[in-house]
């Protein structure tokens, strides 16, 4: 099983918030427009995103995403932090882009997936 | 039918910052009743983009929240312009947000279709000028 923890240790990703490291990843999904993201990102998704502003945690809370990735350095704004934290969002990071980051993403679902 | 559990939120309409309260705290309502998750993110989702819709348009409203043994209906109230076109403002990507709006990351024409698509009725009934109220409908199966 893939957590939101693994996720992070194996791609070495930069832990922003990680309320609750056992969740389990899914699947995936990319995406800055945020009714996009609500109307076709699923449940579990590890959601991949340059959209930084508070609004971001209030989607992957309402979504039931497992965590959002944060893509090319881009760091959420105070407000998305503090409600993040309240509401128990996941959150990681990474310099990479989102094409290489989802492709990262996507082989250790698979290994994973041939794992279990 | 049993008597109705019912919620009253004001959606306040002065900011994102608080824009989606209701729709946090009628998932959390929901969690404690044992709805099934599903069900409870398709609710959440629907008056999330309602919420938005009212911070956007209409300078807030009210969201009420009726919950039966096998129904419930949220039901989003405003005093805003109303929409013009309703057959439009179905289609996804039709969007009359202002700029500053989509650069929050809405405003893409997808929050009355997300309603829809996450809803297992919506019933709209809107006036130019008056306001718009938009009834969400879920049928719980039985387990």
């Amino acid at each position: 099983m893939l957590t939101v923890e693994k996720l992070a240790e194996k791609l070495g990703l930069a832990v922003i918030e990680l309320p609750e490291p056992d969740r389990e990843i899914t699947g995936g999904y990319a995406g800055d427009l945020l009714s996009w993201v609500m109307g076709r990102a699923r449940m579990g998704d590890a959601w991949v995103t340059i959209m930084s502003n508070m609004n971001v945690s209030a989607v992957a809370q309402l979504a039931d995403v497992a965590c959002v990735v944060f893509a090319e350095g881009v760091v959420p704004d105070k407000e998305a932090l503090d409600r993040a934290r309240m509401h128990g969002v996941n959150m990681l990071g990474s310099g990479k882009g989102i094409f290489e980051l989802c492709a990262d993403i996507a082989s250790a679902m698979a290994e994973y997936a041939e794992r279990d | 039918m049993s008597e109705a559990l019912h919620y009253h939120f004001d959606v306040d309409g002065a900011s994102f910052a608080n824009a989606g309260r209701a729709s946090v705290e009628t998932k959390k309502l929901l969690r404690q009743l044992g709805v099934a998750p599903e069900v409870i993110r398709s609710i959440s989702v629907a008056m999330y983009e309602g919420e938005i819709n009212m911070v956007i348009h209409a300078h807030g409203g009210d969201a009420d929240v009726y919950i039966t043994e096998d129904t419930i209906i949220i039901i989003l109230k405003d005093v805003g312009p109303g929409i013009r076109n309703v057959e439009e403002a179905m289609k996804e990507g039709f969007s009359t947000a202002p700029e500053n709006i989509r650069a929050l990351g809405f405003g893409a024409g997808m929050g009355l279709p997300n309603m829809k698509r996450y809803s297992d009725e919506m019933h709209i009934d809107t006036k130019v000028g008056v306001g718009t109220t938009i009834e969400l409908w879920y049928h719980l199966k039985k387990n």
